[in-house]
């Protein structure tokens, strides 16, 4: 009896400790946005005079100062957007249409261009970038969305991921069934293949979205335009000396990047985290 | 039979089809790029010039005695190490208590999710973020430093090197820990129950069943981590780059090679040439070191699956 109690204090302390470090985790992940999103509503003298944790009623003088500096958020949030959505739609497509024709179809050539696939999944993007931006100067692409866009249609992991989702739902029976119905090769990916591949789809939509929206290195060497730039760019403005003082108009700039996500996230969270383990771990 | 095998080419001709816009993306955007990378170290682009001539291995040899490679890439790994030992003992911690069923821990998920959140969000953004939280003279950190824990003036961390590698490998593990915490659990939630159960009949406490049976199990899972996250952080440059000054100050401290790669090409003296050496050299010795820890991986994979057969005969005998 004493043993049990004892097992049971244990317990107790256990949950206790492992409760704190939640906590205090937890709060080490939100603190530094919760600030953020605090700071971006106080003015200068609020801010120089400490930290607090409820937001103050200088947004809209903030968000004057802000755009007042050439932070054109709309019209970055309109680029941004534009390159995102296409360059995520062109991913997932050609993705699941590569994935497909090497799961189906049995032609010459099928295993080189899997090992391909591979080798890229593994290959750093650094290692082609020097060459990538001269060789969009030779043909004239810099300052151009294409480099942005067009690239996602080979993207290697997302036709990993695709082939191992179709390899476990989508049997040669089904697509045979199809043809007998007399369905073309083409109509069968769009109308069958495509539904049946939704959930992975819909997944790696996430990814490639954010990935896409988060993309600095790129847009920010290839684009020279300012009315091209995307909302990554903007935020890279905020380090200059027009905003010295403004602090809160530094945090609202910031804040206004990231909302977009943290309210997407809040939505889609089941989904993100049950996606992520999707592909890594096989059982 | 002869005009099934003539149906069966008539319709791999689709497949064929199919697979021509990544093909032809790949070649385009991906391939020669990479093959016009290693053209270009072997050339001498630079300044304002629009052709080159190949001149050789000069930018090679030019890198191999450049002390400021050198310091890039030890910047690179002294950041990556300090965010990627804690992420994983920590991220290891967290998911051996948080998949203990017998614990019937609350809020699980919303930590989970939580924790993840920070991984999501856009690096430019986040290095932006903490310029600011961590700014001198007025920053919440220095606040809080000078209000609750009795500091006597505000402290200048982006003038202190070690304090700004801190602060990148803090700002790396902040966006990373969640993501290697779901990645570890799901591994630990696939260990297959029946271990645990002989496991405690033979009288294993909690402890020992982690340290023998979760740990083993894990060790795969944990060398793969390993492997992409010295990739990835091989490559590191937002955060750094944007942190500070663009040059990876003060004074170099926090320039990785992917930011003096930038530096190189595209600010002072646009010496393509010599970045696209500096981005080959980088990949060189991210191979070299993944080929490394792939070879120990392998030497200690027999030893894992002897444990793992042995605890399974283990649980057999235990079930009987």
């Amino acid at each position: 009896m004493t043993e049990y109690k004892n097992y049971k204090s244990q317990k107790v302390i256990k949950s206790t400790i492992i409760y704190a470090f939640m906590i205090i985790f937890g709060l080490i992940a939100i603190v530094p946005v919760w600030v953020m999103l605090i700071n971006a509503t106080r003015n200068t003298p609020e801010i120089n005079e400490g930290l607090s944790l409820l937001p103050s009623v200088h947004a809209l003088y903030n968000w004057k100062v802000l755009t007042g500096h050439g932070f054109q958020i709309w019209r970055g949030f309109a680029n941004s957007a534009i390159i995102s959505v296409s360059a995520t739609l062109l991913c997932v497509y050609f993705s699941a249409l590569t994935a497909y024709a090497i799961h189906i179809y049995h032609f010459p050539g099928r295993k080189v261009l899997w090992g391909v696939i591979m080798t890229l999944i593994m290959l750093p993007a650094s290692l082609s970038f020097i060459g990538f931006y001269q060789f969009m100067a030779k043909i004239h692409l810099t300052d151009s969305y294409i480099p942005l866009i067009v690239p996602s249609i080979a993207a290697a992991a997302t036709v990993l991921f695709m082939r191992q989702y179709l390899e476990s739902v989508l049997s040669y029976e089904l697509v045979e069934a199809a043809r007998i119905d007399g369905g073309g090769e083409f109509f069968i990916f769009n109308r069958i293949v495509i539904p049946v591949a939704m959930p992975a789809i819909a997944t790696q939509m996430i990814f490639a979205f954010v990935t896409s929206w988060n993309n600095f290195m790129t847009p920010f060497t290839l684009l020279s335009t300012k009315e091209k730039y995307t909302v990554t760019m903007l935020v890279q403005m905020l380090r200059g000396d027009i905003y010295r003082t403004e602090y809160g108009g530094i945090y609202l700039g910031i804040s206004v990047s990231l909302v977009p996500i943290i309210i997407f996230y809040a939505f889609m969270s089941r989904y993100i985290i049950s996606g992520l383990t999707m592909g890594s771990v096989k059982e | 039979m002869g005009k099934k095998v003539g149906n069966q080419m008539r319709l791999n001709k689709y497949g064929i089809i199919f697979c021509i816009p990544f093909v032809a993306v790949f070649f385009i955007f991906n391939f020669w790029p990479t093959i016009y990378t290693f053209l270009l170290s072997f050339g001498d682009l630079r300044g304002l010039k629009v052709d080159f001539k190949l001149i050789g291995l000069e930018n090679f040899q030019k890198m191999v005695n450049d002390k400021y490679f050198w310091g890039a890439v030890g910047n690179t790994f002294i950041i990556w190490g300090m965010n990627f030992a804690p992420q994983l003992g920590l991220a290891l911690l967290f998911a051996i208590w948080l998949t203990d069923v017998k614990l019937h821990l609350k809020g699980k998920n919303l930590f989970r999710a939580l924790f993840y959140m920070p991984n999501l969000l856009t690096a430019a953004s986040v290095a932006i973020l903490y310029r600011s939280i961590f700014g001198y003279p007025i920053g919440p950190i220095n606040q809080m430093a000078l209000k609750w824990f009795g500091a006597e003036q505000a402290y200048n961390f982006f003038r202190d090197g070690w304090a700004t590698r801190g602060i990148v490998a803090f700002i790396q593990w902040w966006m990373w820990c969640g993501q290697t915490l779901i990645l570890l659990m799901a591994a630990i939630t696939s260990i297959s129950p029946s271990l645990y159960e002989s496991a405690v009949i033979d009288g294993a406490n909690d402890w020992q069943s982690t340290w023998s049976i979760t740990i083993p199990l894990l060790r795969p899972m944990m060398f793969y981590m390993l492997v992409t996250s010295m990739v990835g952080g091989m490559q590191m440059f937002d955060i750094p780059f944007l942190l500070t000054g663009m040059h990876g100050e003060p004074a170099f401290k926090i320039r990785t090679t992917a930011i003096y790669m930038y530096n190189m090409a595209f600010q002072g003296r646009n010496d393509y040439s010599y970045a696209a050496a500096v981005s080959i050299g980088m990949f060189i010795i991210t191979m070299i070191l993944a080929a490394g820890i792939n070879y120990i991986t392998s030497e200690h994979a027999p030893r894992v699956k002897r444990v793992t057969a042995a605890d399974a005969n283990a649980a057999k005998a235990g079930a009987k």
